[in-house]
């Protein structure tokens, strides 16, 4: 690893930012994949792990008393504030930090080092564990009116649509090139979502070329076959989801958007859902309010509201529910797009689909969703989420507001998901991660080039593994609730904690409903299978996944310990009352565990990979007996 | 005052929201228990209700052709909002008046819980639920430093005490009376809460009487100082700023002053109390109830009614005075002015933190027995109007919500360490405004002895703790908690209390699928079930590979 020149430091101090405490002393690892940080201290064994992929920003602070502060920002919201006694060991874990965590070239990413030990066979059947056609086929496509082609197999319609996509039937191949020539950068109107129900579809592209005037014949007859795809309506919806202003900017570009005029029987409507420079300013000023140090009610409620960031949330969670209407209820078609299709309509075409159809609400359907509208369809992850040195005007949140919409309709609609909160948490922590092949790249062709499914894992398996502790106790089943309908008035979205102030442990609920339900289930699950065992000696399992069931005996003993913190606070003086980064003992059992594993490989394949563990000892925090 | 006693016309009801609506009789005399609904609704509306008539809608259908209509918006106390469209004018009219007049009601003694009789409740039952003496036989068990005086049983010393109050044992009830006479109300320091593990005690008062002059009171040093020992500190906490402490002597009142009180530290915590509490209440209402702006006006609006800094204040107060009991070791003295209000609020507020007793269903209403009720918090002046009252009343101010609110906010960062639920939380501010029985009615123990309350109405605790409603009101969570819960009172932790505040606006179908989700999943857990998982767990948790990771 030639970016490491100081593999150790020590005398480094991990300062917190809510407890009063002196910090203690500890020692800083470079590893080629992590910054590790144990503390020493007699009675707790803390660890701090970060991957360099996790890493937005370093930044040396000017000289202190304990020594020379050096500031890290996670892309997954972590901030850790070390402080370092010697100038030359900060200055050095400064530059090797810079290097490492923005590497120059794709095979430094660290998805091409990361062996988790698994046969060859098991990783390709890990990518093939997620199959877009068959999710076609569960909208029964193809049928009368719709059609997968391969005619983009050499990348020549579109070079950022993955090779098979679909179209409708009545679209013939001169529609579809010529279509793709009015279209910017080639993405053509192609099906997103059928429902089966009354034949109304939700199709994407990207905005059309139209400019002040243009018009072109074979885009006019490729809308007009979506259309005519849904007899039972006779209109469809053109959405555009840029505000008005922009999308008029973009005609003297010679861009735009549809005229009315040309296209027969469409209805045009803009929904305003701001661009991906609003969206990075607007996450940088909420991480800024995020990081307030004791900020006051209306300090706090005062910086939410004007970072923007709830009101871009309901902006995106409008218009998915505007699509979810539109098919559902008025049974019309919808065509949408912004500027090239692959942000704003990546978020807006999955939350309908959400809305509509549970089975996007499982494990496997959520993945299918992000498959299909995110990664297929050429979200560009690799830019977005800045896995590459690179262009910082390319970055942007567009993901994280999906996941962030996502997680507000599971707080209206509990028992309707699932998986939980942490399962978003961990696909978000993963997007950034770049440990799996999936989110690399920009789209289909560019991760081909990049031979990701020879050289890399997936990382929905791995998920799948950890299931048991990724589930909703709550989940009512498949068939129990069809489409959503969520609250979109603005007291129904919330700041979501979890996510933006995740690694500040001490502001979130001191005991853990999610743990505990999960104990509950998972103790009746042991049951139900030793009964079931015993009964027929022959135990059929229905469906199994891969590993499916193999970590329950994990989650169970850990998590039915009820995580009980109580702590002290100094509530006068400075700093402010009620905050102790207190990781709740069950939380780091099962922390620990999976972190024990991992320094025996040092290829960590199952968790998170900045997360702070504290192994506490139950008979030496404070004397204090522990629940249960 | 009844212009139509029963209208048989076919009410149009609309409901704000989601809720949809059932036509109500206005029977203004229903007393019996069927009838409850109709008037509890009567009862709950605000003055404010508003007889606005609207003309003949634009295409009417052929029965109105001859007549119009009136709509009457009826503001209730439990915030909910109803339209009642009433075909003709007249009987809109009258209907309203006679809403207007029964709604209120100024005498105490014509108020409905005079009238409430329920079959299935003895009069007395529940009255006596929370005797004093029985709390003081704990604290006798644990120390002698305290004793039971009845030095108010006729309410002469102090107005707005109950007749038996618990004092520091070296203070007779002479000095009493004359520390009465120094403290505002003749509220002088009582026990509120004393700390078994730390022997350190909580007390509350008003304020001392020590003026421009800088009046003392041997009496009054005296009490105090009994109970620290020597070398000892005790803080005592204001709830008003320095500013409002020395401005309060120019009218009579002040702080303890270092030079009389050398043992006790002052420290001032403002917390909104008044006009500007009830203003921040009625604000936040207004904004919850406009469905038609957007998130950026939602936000400043919430930002500016300030009701969550209050709850904010108020938690951090209560972890204050808890902390000092139990990590200082040392006494608390609170109090404001009057010491009805804010003081209230801090030392009720502070024994649900630190005590698990205070946790449980009948612990909580324990509570809210002897720190709200008895304690004289002045229910029927402070809440008499809610928060849809246009009047400017001076002394209307939503304190118990408040208290409410913060216990609300403690059972989500503690979701098993309270035995009752939300819905407990709902039932009280509901009946702290508008109530069939008579557990919140008058603003002290002495009026209620006036009124005979006791003796003629029937107790909300009664009612409460009938096997059949008491189920209603747990925590399937809760599991007992013997530690202290310190919450997080940092904004991030502190939310917006919708299960009140959107209670009539927002559907809560799924959420109460996912409680009733919740009881099965906890409830399935049961016996046979727990005592081999139990064995299980115990099992892993000794294997030896576990045990390694915890040692590394």
């Amino acid at each position: 690893m030639e970016h490491i020149t100081t593999p150790k430091v020590e005398n480094v101090k991990l300062l917190d930012r809510y407890m009063n405490r002196k910090a203690a002393n500890g020692t800083l690892y470079l590893t080629a994949t992590h910054l590790i940080y144990v503390e020493a201290s007699a009675e707790v064994r803390k660890e701090t792990w970060i991957l360099h992929h996790h890493i937005a920003t370093v930044e040396k602070l000017p000289l202190a008393t304990a020594g020379y502060p050096l500031l890290i920002h996670c892309k997954n919201f972590h901030v850790a504030h070390f402080v370092i006694g010697q100038e030359r060991d900060c200055h050095e874990v400064y530059t090797s930090l810079l290097k490492l965590s923005q590497p120059v070239k794709p095979e430094e990413l660290y998805a091409f080092s990361y062996n988790p030990k698994m046969s060859k066979e098991n990783r390709e059947v890990g990518w093939k564990l997620i199959d877009l056609k068959v999710d076609y086929q569960r909208m029964g496509i193809p049928n009368d009116y719709w059609e997968i082609t391969d005619v983009n197999k050499d990348y020549e319609v579109c070079n950022t649509y993955p090779p098979e996509i679909v179209v409708p039937r009545a679209a013939n191949k001169a529609v579809v090139i010529g279509s793709s020539r009015f279209r910017s950068r080639g993405r053509i109107p192609v099906l997103s979502y059928l429902y089966k129900e009354n034949n109304a579809a939700i199709c994407r592209c990207s905005q059309p070329l139209a400019g002040f005037s243009a018009r072109c014949l074979e885009d006019e007859q490729m809308l007009q076959a979506i259309r005519e795809a849904n007899p039972g309506s006779p209109f469809m919806y053109v959405v555009d989801t840029r505000p008005k202003l922009n999308a008029m900017a973009n005609r003297a570009a010679g861009k735009g958007y549809e005229n009315e005029d040309n296209y027969d029987n469409i209805r045009f409507k803009f929904i305003g859902i701001e661009n991906i420079h609003v969206m990075r300013s607007s996450l940088q000023k909420l991480l800024e309010v995020c990081e307030m140090k004791s900020p006051s009610m209306s300090d706090f409620l005062t910086g939410l509201e004007n970072s923007g960031w709830l009101r871009h949330i309901k902006a995106v969670m409008d218009a998915g529910v505007f699509l979810a209407k539109a098919v559902k209820d008025e049974k019309a078609s919808v065509l949408v797009h912004c500027s090239d299709g692959w942000d704003r309509t990546a978020q807006v075409c999955s939350l309908a689909s959400l809305l509509l159809d549970p089975f996007y609400r499982t494990f496997k359907g959520f993945m299918v969703l992000i498959e299909k509208e995110w990664i297929a369809m050429g979200h560009k992850f690799s830019h977005r989420c800045g896995h590459l040195c690179g262009d910082p005007k390319e970055v942007s949140p567009v993901f994280t507001q999906f996941v962030d919409c996502v997680w507000q309709l599971m707080q209206q609609f509990p028992c309707t998901f699932e998986f939980n909160e942490r399962f978003l948490l961990e696909i978000h922590d993963h997007v950034y991660s770049c440990q799996f092949g999936n989110f690399l790249g920009t789209c289909h062709k560019e991760r081909e080039d990049l031979k990701i499914f020879e050289k890399t894992h997936s990382l929905w398996p791995f998920l799948l593994q950890k299931k048991q502790e990724l589930r909703n106790p709550l989940y009512r089943g498949f068939t129990a609730y069809k489409d959503l309908q969520p609250n979109t008035l603005p007291f129904s979205f919330q700041f979501w904690c979890g996510m933006y102030n995740r690694f500040d442990k001490g502001m979130h609920p001191k005991q853990c409903v999610l743990d505990h339900l999960l104990s509950c289930v998972s103790q009746k699950v042991k049951l139900e299978d030793s009964a079931s065992e015993l009964e027929n000696k022959l135990p059929f399992l229905d469906g199994p996944l891969p590993s499916d069931g193999c970590s329950l005996s994990k989650v169970g003993p850990a998590a039915s310990k009820t995580p009980m913190v109580n702590t002290p606070q100094g509530y006068e003086g400075d700093p402010p009352p009620a905050l102790s980064n207190g990781a709740t003992g069950g939380d780091g059992d099962v922390l620990s565990d999976v972190d024990q594993r991992n320094k025996e490989n040092l290829s960590p394949h199952q968790d998170l990979h900045s997360h702070t563990i504290e192994v506490v000892d139950s008979e030496t925090k404070e004397g204090k007996p522990r629940h249960h | 005052m009844v212009e139509i006693p029963a209208s048989d016309m076919p009410l149009e009801t609309q409901q704000f929201g989601t809720h949809t609506g059932t036509a109500l009789p206005l029977h203004p005399a229903g007393l019996s228990q069927g009838e409850r609904a109709a008037l509890s609704v009567c009862l709950s509306v605000s003055t404010d209700l508003q007889p606005a008539l609207t003309p003949p809608p634009l295409l009417p259908p052929p029965a109105r052709l001859a007549g119009s209509s009136g709509t009457i918006t009826l503001r209730c106390k439990d915030l909910k909002v109803l339209q009642l469209e009433i075909p003709g004018m007249e009987e809109c009219l009258n209907i309203a008046s006679s809403i207007e007049a029964l709604s209120s009601v100024d005498s105490v003694m014509m108020m409905y819980p005079f009238f409430y009789r329920p079959q299935s409740l003895r009069l007395e039952e529940g009255w006596h639920l929370f005797p004093l003496e029985q709390y003081f036989q704990q604290i006798a068990s644990q120390t002698s430093q305290w004793r039971l005086s009845d030095v108010n049983r006729d309410f002469t010393t102090c107005p707005t005490y109950p007749p038996a109050v618990i004092v520091p044992a070296a203070v007779g009830d002479e000095a009493l009376r004359k520390v009465a006479r120094f403290r505002q109300g003749g509220r002088f320091p009582v026990l509120s809460y004393y700390h078994p593990r730390n022997g350190t005690a909580m007390l509350r008062s008003s304020q001392p009487l020590t003026g421009p002059n800088r009046k003392r009171c041997r009496e009054d040093e005296m009490l105090l100082g009994t109970v620290l020992d020597e070398g000892e500190r005790g803080f005592v906490i204001d709830t008003r700023s320095v500013q409002a402490a020395k401005q309060a002597r120019m009218t009579g009142g002040g702080t303890e002053p270092k030079s009389s009180y050398p043992q006790w530290k002052r420290l001032h915590r403002p917390l909104e109390r008044g006009r500007p509490l009830q203003e921040s209440f009625i604000k936040l209402v207004e904004a919850c109830n406009d469905t038609s702006i957007n998130m950026d006006r939602w936000l400043s609006r919430l930002e500016s009614s300030r009701w969550l800094s209050h709850v904010k204040a108020a938690l951090s107060t209560a972890c204050l005075a808890a902390q000092c009991l139990d990590r200082e070791e040392a006494s608390v003295l609170v109090h404001g002015a009057e010491g009805t209000d804010t003081t209230l609020l801090v030392t009720a507020l502070a024994q649900v933190i630190l005590d698990p007793s205070c946790r449980t269903l009948v612990g909580f209403q324990g509570l809210l027995e002897r720190e709200w009720i008895q304690a004289g918090h002045p229910f029927h002046l402070r809440c008499s109007r809610s928060a849809y009252s246009h009047a400017r009343l001076k002394q209307e101010a939503p304190l118990f919500l408040l208290f409410l609110d913060c216990v609300w906010q403690l059972s989500r960062q503690f979701p098993f360490s309270l035995e009752f639920s939300e819905r407990l939380l709902l039932t009280l501010f509901d009946n702290a405004y508008a109530s069939a029985y008579g557990t919140f009615l008058c603003n002290n123990e002495k009026e209620r002895c006036l009124c005979k309350v006791k003796e003629t109405t029937h107790s909300l605790w009664a009612w409460l703790n009938e096997p059949s409603e008491k189920k209603k009101y747990l925590n399937p969570l809760y599991s007992h908690n013997a530690l202290v819960i310190w919450p997080s009172v940092e904004p991030q932790s502190i939310q917006l209390w919708q299960g009140l505040f959107f209670r009539w606006i927002r559907s809560s179908q799924h959420l109460d699928e996912a409680w009733a989700e919740i009881q099965r999943l906890v409830e399935g857990d049961d016996a046979p079930i727990k005592g081999n998982a139990g064995k299980r767990l115990s099992r892993s948790l000794s294997d030896p590979a576990a045990r390694t990771e915890n040692e590394r």
